[in-house]
């Protein structure tokens, strides 16, 4: 499984499946930050972006997802004001631009993306930019990826670890995978040739017999990780469960603003009232998300659901596995399409 | 979203650096990489440089790269 949905990406576009010989099946794993938002905490992105005096700031795939009753882009549509934004140093700029307004960046990302989270509340705490606030949906992946392997929906030989987190955490995070569950571990860039030098050396392990955490983007990687980034996110984040779509609840897995820097904390500043959420019909996202379902078993894959009028946020995401799937299938691995 | 692409560091100032891959030049932030030199080619990611990449490592794995190569025009 490769757990990082731009490793879903780069495997589809280089046609790496079909490289590879049969006897290595390859499954998406829940490591699209857009994908794994649960419903419930979209509709409270949502719901905020409907107050008054209000600026979203958000990143650009989040706007298309289909909420239970609306989405950002509608929102957008009917008036509320919803800004891309590249990086969170531009929605700290807009808030420092609105004073009158209150600028609330949407928080999705792993471990690559919370530490510039919480680099901007830093700034904004330093600038005294007191209007600036996060809703924090950010999440942990090794947490996850022990929620998957306990389950145990799908045997895993080997994960295919993301590249870019383990810039930020290093692999020892990751050493449980090996030593409580015997499945192998190597962590890969983003080139197709780092892709297949991976899956070389999880072969290796896995016909050896002899599991563990390996780096196979070393430029990148470093045994230590990235300390400052940590201590960042350790300063403005403390570690809750997490929703994750198709999942659930996660213990563990989820980084809420500290009390310390709580006037930044969207959920403490604001409050909304919220319908139950529902789950778009016939949407199999949460199982392609396990890795319990290929993007076109599900039934609505390419006919009901495309890109450009999507279902779910597999099929919205440019990292998502259905995207993917959608644009770089062929006939070996997209039934019928 | 975990999206990172390698640029070259060109300029510092305090935590900005100036940036440049391919000619295309950027502002980014280098708080999350105070080790970060004029010259090192860093990881950026939604506008802050998230790691500095290891240049003997990153040759070693281009040498490998070619290997593989070599391997395919034989073949």
């Amino acid at each position: 499984m490769e757990f990082c949905g731009g490793h879903t990406h780069a495997i589809l576009r280089y046609g790496i499946r079909q490289l590879v010989p049969k006897t290595v099946e390859m499954r998406s794993g829940p490591g699209c930050p857009v994908c794994v938002t649960a419903t419930a905490d979209l509709d409270k992105a949502i719901a905020l972006a409907y107050l008054p005096d209000v600026i979203i700031t958000t990143f650009g795939d989040m706007i298309r997802v289909p909420g239970s009753y609306s989405s950002l882009q509608q929102a957008k549509a009917e008036g509320a004001d919803i800004r891309i934004v590249y990086s969170t140093i531009d929605a700290v700029g807009i808030a420092k631009a609105n004073p009158g307004k209150s600028v609330i960046f949407i928080g999705i990302g792993f471990e690559t993306t919370a530490p510039t989270i919480a680099a901007s509340i830093l700034k904004a705490q330093q600038d005294k930019i007191e209007n600036f606030h996060v809703l924090s949906l950010n999440k942990l992946t090794p947490p996850v990826m022990k929620a998957l392997l306990d389950s145990g929906e799908i045997k895993l030989d080997g994960i295919i670890g993301p590249g870019h987190v383990s810039v930020i955490i290093g692999p020892h995070p990751y050493e449980f995978i090996p030593r409580d569950y015997g499945v192998a571990c190597v962590i890969s860039g983003f080139e197709p040739l780092d892709i297949l030098l991976c899956i070389d050396k999880l072969v290796e392990q896995i016909e050896k017999g002899e599991p563990k955490v390996e780096i196979a983007y070393p430029r990148g990687v470093k045994p230590e990780g990235n300390r400052k980034a940590r201590q960042l996110m350790e300063k403005v984040f403390e570690i809750g469960e997490a929703n994750w779509r198709g999942i659930g609840i996660v213990p563990q897995s989820g980084l809420k603003v500290r009390g310390k820097y709580e006037r930044f904390d969207a959920d403490k500043a604001f409050s909304v009232s919220l319908k139950p959420p529902r789950e778009p019909e016939g949407c199999r996202c949460g199982d392609v998300i396990r890795g319990a379902a290929m993007p076109p078993e599900c039934k609505l894959f390419g006919k009901v659901c495309t890109p450009e009028s999507p279902v779910g946020p597999c099929m919205v995401s440019s990292e998502g596995a259905c995207a993917a799937y959608y644009q770089y299938g062929t006939p070996e691995n997209s039934q019928g399409f | 979203m975990c999206l990172a692409v390698p640029v070259k560091i060109v300029s510092i100032n305090g935590d900005e650096a100036e940036t440049e891959i391919a000619g295309v030049r950027r502002r980014v932030s280098i708080a999350l990489t105070p080790e970060a030199k004029v010259g090192d080619y860093v990881l950026l990611h939604t506008g802050y440089a998230i790691g500095v990449i290891d240049e003997a490592e990153a040759e070693e794995t281009l040498k490998l790269f070619e290997e593989i190569a070599s391997l395919s025009e034989v073949h």
